[in-house]
């Protein structure tokens, strides 16, 4: 029986007076890496800060590790990261992530250095790990923020578009650390609106407009719609609902 | 190490500190901002003595210590409602929100940082104006200091509050001449509070500046404290008050 780290039913999100997410309803299990695939404006970011409890407007039942999304008791537990990295511009890698770490970790001085060496490791800052974080390139920048929600060892790790801007390599070592951390029993969702780094997921949650089109493994989805490739799977799916 | 945060509500000790400590990195590695913060007060001290140098009476000790009063509430207004603003549209507010930081942490951690940088300001200001410039003060000179941090938090306080409604950095600074102003025209420095038309000196009875200035001008005047300590608990009322209706501004859940 595997746990499940996410439990969502009945799920309306109404943002501006207008409902954005319609009736969602799914579980994610530990120690998956699951895509959150879709155009974008299509509800992707909300449904992440419905996860991390930050997102307000919401109605349904959403429990992240037994806990309702956002209580106290589960804050410590999830690694978020935003589009926009949200570090300090002003201060270097190694000086956010400190700080970071002392809000976030209770306990000795040499053991949140340790865990801060470990996480610029993680994602490849090592060489730029005293610069200034304005001084670095955007994909640098969000690569610093990724760190910060590394930090904790989250249980639950939610990255809203980590990959965007970055080079060919450094993606696959990010996928290769994000499917590290599923196998050491982490849970682990990332959005994206890149269809080629959907293969690269344990599971797939295809959105568009609000609803799932989609949710099933990579293969299982291409198969069950004829085709090659995600992409094509999701294309056929869309003419599909619209025609019918 | 545990995974499972503390509960918390109560001020966290750590967090605060780290907070604070966090903060006075970023002045400090804004040099200009830095030199803005202690240098100007100074400056400005010495403008106002300069003009009324050859002037009969003893305006430049009637209105130095208001304006000891003034510099910290302001400039402490002006820097914390842009650096909270900043944090909120970063999204670093959020990040630190969504992990086991008290709102009460985030302001007292800006409180504290702000409040050292007020009293590091103020040091130099009052010491200026006593041994320098000859700024006559009837009190004990450390109360003078104490004073002009008690402001310097107010300052930070309303600051942080009015960030809340503003959604850009031009809008913050804004709000200065809506929030500051007033309490200037308002405090005594330009018609003797008991001299307003009756509306305008309630009005002036619950802004806080007007304590503030208060508190200064007995320090000056008289060697008396008991008046100034009461002034104090009130600026330092209303420094509380905004830290806690601050706090309420602070959503962890946004649309």
């Amino acid at each position: 029986m595997m746990k499940t780290t996410v439990q969502v039913e009945g799920l309306r999100v109404v943002r501006g007076g207008r409902e954005v997410l319609h009736d969602l309803g799914f579980t994610l299990p530990a120690g998956q890496v699951i895509g959150l695939l879709g155009p974008s404006g299509c509800g992707k970011s909300t449904l992440m800060r419905v996860v991390t409890g930050v997102q307000a407007g919401v109605t349904g039942s959403v429990t992240v590790l037994g806990e309702p999304a956002g209580s106290a008791a589960v804050r410590s537990r999830i690694g978020y990261v935003t589009q926009a990295p949200s570090v300090y511009d002003d201060l270097t890698v190694r000086e956010n992530l400190a700080f970071f770490a002392r809000v976030l970790l209770p306990g000795s001085g040499a053991a949140r250095r340790q865990r801060v060496e470990e996480c610029v490791a993680a994602v490849r800052l090592g060489d730029h790990a005293d610069q200034v974080v304005g001084a670095l390139s955007g994909g640098q920048r969000s690569r610093a923020s990724l760190a910060v929600a590394l930090l904790g060892e989250p249980d639950l790790l939610v990255l809203d578009e980590p990959t965007v801007g970055l080079d060919p390599v450094l993606r696959v070592e990010l996928w290769a650390m994000f499917h590290g951390l599923a196998s050491d029993g982490a849970t682990v969702l990332v959005s994206s609106h890149v269809m080629d780094e959907a293969e690269r997921c344990d599971r797939l949650l295809l959105m568009r407009d609000g609803v799932f089109l989609a949710d099933d493994t990579p293969a299982a989805i291409v198969e069950r719609a004829g085709v090659d490739t995600v992409e094509q799977a999701f294309l056929r799916i869309v003419r599909g609902e619209e025609a019918a | 190490m545990s995974k499972r945060s503390e509960r918390h509500g109560a001020l966290s000790v750590s967090r605060t500190t780290a907070v604070a400590a966090r903060v006075l990195t970023q002045i400090r590695r804004d040099h200009r901002t830095l030199a803005m913060l202690l240098v100007l007060p100074c400056l400005l001290m010495t403008l106002l003595w300069w003009m009324y140098l050859d002037a009969p009476g003893d305006a430049f000790d009637r209105l130095g210590p208001v304006l000891l009063a003034l510099f910290p509430f302001v400039v402490m207004f002006l820097v914390t409602s842009v650096t909270t603003l900043r944090e909120r549209s970063s999204g670093t507010l959020e990040r630190l929100l969504a992990m086991p930081l008290g709102k009460l942490d985030f302001l007292a951690g800006y409180a504290l940082a702000f409040g050292l940088m007020a009293a590091v300001q103020s040091v130099l200001a009052v010491g200026v104006c006593v041994w320098l410039l000859g700024l006559e003060v009837a009190g004990p000179v450390w109360l003078l200091g104490v004073v002009a941090v008690v402001d310097a938090v107010l300052g930070t306080a309303l600051g942080l509050l009015v960030s809340a409604f503003a959604r850009t950095e031009f809008q913050a600074v804004q709000f200065m001449p809506l929030a500051v102003v007033p309490q200037i025209l308002l405090c005594g420095l330009f018609v003797p509070r008991e001299a307003l038309p009756a509306v305008l000196e309630v009005v002036s009875d619950v802004l806080p500046l007007s304590y503030a200035v208060s508190a200064m001008t007995h320090l000056t005047a008289s060697d008396s404290t008991a008046e100034v300590w009461g002034d104090l608990a009130v600026v330092a009322g209303f420094a509380v008050a905004g830290l806690v209706l601050g706090a309420a501004t602070l959503r962890r859940r946004t649309p």
